[in-house]
């Protein structure tokens, strides 16, 4: 406690006297006023920049998308979740398909080198996304955990359209994180990356080498299976 | 409080040292390589810099910037205090270190309570500030840096150039046979099939670590929240796999509130590095909670101040602890592009360096930093926080010569006898102007007694002559001609 006394005390002592903290104007990262289309263009343009892949698909018919991509690419084995509708619906379109189901609802540390080693593929839900810098943001939780929008080669990831905000400080206010953090929130924007080795840009260093958006659109009638 | 670094240095790793900035500076002028590849280096991060703004009201969102670290550091202990119980509330425990040395016991402690002997890093530069990597390794603790470019510079034995692209002096070359001697890697040009392979020994070692430790960009006292910015996913994987992850940060990097966080974000990525955005933003407010699969069970936060309480205490030191350590400063410089960032010796280099370096490691260690730039205001135009880089370097000069408040450790250390007589006498000098004008027509006067050799000045030039004349005169001569000639505009006419 001697440390932190001292430094604070020599904060408060500040020998020039107090500071007055000035207002923020927040105009400049907000009010956009971006309709739908735009929104989607502009998500769609920053994400591609980066490397990541967009695929349009009806709502009704994503999981047909789903599955087709996880054959184009020649996963054979995919990790998810059990309780959210993704995972839901991505379970029943995929019981009996080729591809191996791998259950994520287990402590990492008994399955940690299968992780690592043998997942080709991670499929997460989204809570939204930013059309301003192409971002997708998620709130990890007990049935889709951190790691496996990490860990396995592709990262596959659902969002649906009607949920892409304007900015990074419209979701922060409109969604009230002030209110209450998760453990872990993360903002995603393509594929992991480095240009490290002489500024050449190489994918894939850490993280997943290929980020795959399944961007559903709300058909006129019905929403949702 | 002290000021010179424990010295953990360990003799394998290639060190440089402030005080030696003239020799390592020449060093580096003379290496092609070195030039060329900062050169390339720095002339891409300009032109993607200045197109990644260009939507923007920059103006306006550097003026936001700015604002916002500033009622940040207004409200600073205030913000730790919350930030602090925050943290708590969220189960992450908070550590106060006055120095690097006491903030490397805290993290060895950390370590050997859970019998840690592999720690591993994302990127964090307080780190570097304070050797952890070695202190560890003499306590018997492996440190591994995962960042692919500190993972380089680590295997080659070197420490960063730079404070985003710590790999910057080394070209793929170079890269390739580091990882050949290092890891038996087989030697490629080929840069995807490097980082594949840095990938798979990384991985391992993620899996085996014990601890994690990692830097912070900004910690948010509202929420008890630490962000971390980042393109590799190595930030995520350290804080994540690790069953303990400790966060280490600067007592400066606290930011009121959540919504504080955007505008700076949108500001570094673009600076740093001409991004629109990193590939992850990763938040961190709590240890794995009941329920939860992975993340690490335990997270610390140590908060060091090594310096910056002693800057806080000077209204014009004060804006240096408004950076963000996106290094634009570094990236539009003309001196860092030219001596690279090895030349300074220190652990933050280029223009943000010099102006906070030699509050970390004293004016003694540092008194050649302050002029290391030309002065020509591009850091200061660029900063997204709009420190005034210029200003400061010019108040440290002044410091280093006694010239200053004194509130610099070291200040004074430059001052000669000598030298301040001679600033004395000039001083008397300018403000007699009889003595003045007598003394410098002097030169003119005397001009046949100059020797036609100089030294080496000579060996290639001829000798200069002083003009028979003063410019004064000559000036004074020409507008008297000129007032004689009736059509001529002269500026007597202005009211």
């Amino acid at each position: 406690m001697r440390a932190r006394d001292a430094i604070l005390k020599r904060l408060r002592e500040r020998a020039d006297g107090p500071l007055s903290a000035p207002d923020s104007d927040f105009a400049v990262v907000t009010n956009r006023g971006w309709s739908a289309e735009e929104r989607l263009a502009r998500f769609e343009h920053w994400i591609t920049s980066v490397h990541g892949e967009v695929i349009h698909t009806p709502h009704e018919t994503w999981t047909d998308t789903l599955t087709k991509v996880l054959a184009d690419k020649g996963m054979r084995r995919l990790a998810l979740g059990k309780q959210h509708s993704v995972a839901v619906e991505a379970r029943r379109a995929l019981a009996g398909a080729e591809v191996e189901l791998v259950d994520v609802d287990r402590d990492i540390e008994t399955w940690q080198r299968e992780q690592f080693e043998s997942v080709d593929a991670g499929l997460t839900s989204t809570r939204g996304a930013i059309a301003e810098t192409g971002s997708l943001w998620l709130w990890p939780t007990p049935d889709e955990p951190r790691l496996i929008s990490l860990v396995p080669p592709i990262h596959i990831a659902v969002l649906d359209a009607d949920t892409l905000e304007d900015t990074f400080f419209d979701v922060v206010k409109a969604h009230g994180w002030a209110g209450g953090m998760p453990t872990n929130a993360l903002l995603i924007s393509g594929p992991s990356k480095t240009a490290d080795i002489e500024q050449t840009l190489a994918y894939g260093v850490h993280g997943p080498r290929a980020l795959v958006v399944l961007v559903r659109h709300a058909t006129t009638q019905a929403e949702g299976a | 409080m002290s000021l010179q670094s424990h010295d953990v240095r360990p003799q394998g790793v290639q060190t440089y040292t402030p005080r030696e900035f003239h020799h390592q500076a020449h060093d580096a002028l003379g290496n092609p390589q070195i030039r060329a590849n900062f050169r390339k280096a720095m002339d891409g991060l300009m032109t993607k810099r200045r197109d990644s703004f260009a939507d923007w009201d920059l103006e306006t969102l550097r003026e936001l910037g700015a604002n916002i670290r500033l009622r940040a550091l207004a409200k600073l202990p205030d913000l730790l205090e919350q930030l602090e119980a925050n943290c708590e509330a969220n189960g992450i425990r908070v550590h106060w270190a006055e120095d690097g040395e006491q903030a490397c016991r805290i993290i060895r402690e950390i370590c050997e309570s859970h019998d840690a002997r592999s720690v591993v890093k994302g990127k964090s530069m307080v780190t570097e500030e304070m050797h952890l990597n070695a202190y560890l390794e003499q306590a018997g603790i492996e440190a591994l840096e995962s960042d692919l470019g500190e993972y380089l510079v680590q295997l080659n034995e070197q420490t960063p150039s730079h404070i985003i692209m710590p790999a910057i002096h080394l070209n793929t070359d170079e890269i390739s046979e580091i990882l050949h001697d290092k890891t038996g890697t087989e030697r490629t040009r080929d840069v995807d099939t490097m980082t594949a392979a840095a990938r798979q020994q990384l991985r391992e070692r993620f899996m085996a670590a014990d601890v994690g430790v990692s830097g912070v960009n900004f910690a948010v006292a509202e929420t008890g929240t630490l962000c971390l910015v980042e393109n590799e996913g190595n930030g995520r994987m350290t804080t994540t796999v690790p069953p303990v992850h400790i966060a280490v940060t600067g007592i400066e990097k606290v930011v009121e509130q959540l919504r504080d966080v955007p505008p700076l974000y949108a500001l570094l990525t673009r600076s740093a590095t001409g991004q629109h955005v990193t590939t992850y933003f990763n938040m961190i407010s709590s240890p794995r909670k009941e329920g939860e699969h992975d993340g690490p069970k335990e997270v610390h936060l140590v908060l060091v101040d090594s310096g910056r309480s002693r800057i806080y205490q000077d209204d014009e030191l004060l804006d240096t602890l408004r950076c963000i350590r996106c290094g634009a400063c570094m990236n539009h410089c003309p001196v860092y592009t030219r001596v690279g960032g090895h030349s300074y010796g220190t652990t933050y280099p280029g223009p943000i360096g010099s102006i906070l370096s030699p509050h970390l490691m004293g004016l003694e260690e540092t008194k050649d930093l302050p002029t290391a730039s030309s002065l020509c205001g591009a850091c200061g135009e660029v900063c997204p926080v709009k420190i005034p880089i210029p200003d400061l370097l010019v108040r440290l000069r002044r410091e280093s010569v006694g010239e200053g408040r004194g509130n610099v450790p070291g200040a004074g250390v430059k001052r000669t006898r000598k030298e301040a007589a001679a600033w004395k006498g000039f001083q008397w000098l300018a403000t007699h102007p009889a003595v003045w004008r007598a003394g410098t027509s002097v030169p003119g006067k005397l001009r046949a007694l100059m020797p036609a050799k100089l030294g080496v000045w000579t060996d290639y030039r001829t000798a200069p002559k002083p003009a028979g004349t003063t410019l004064h005169a000559l000036v004074k001569r020409h507008q008297a001609s000129k007032s004689h000639q009736p059509n001529n505009k002269s500026h007597e006419e202005e009211p």
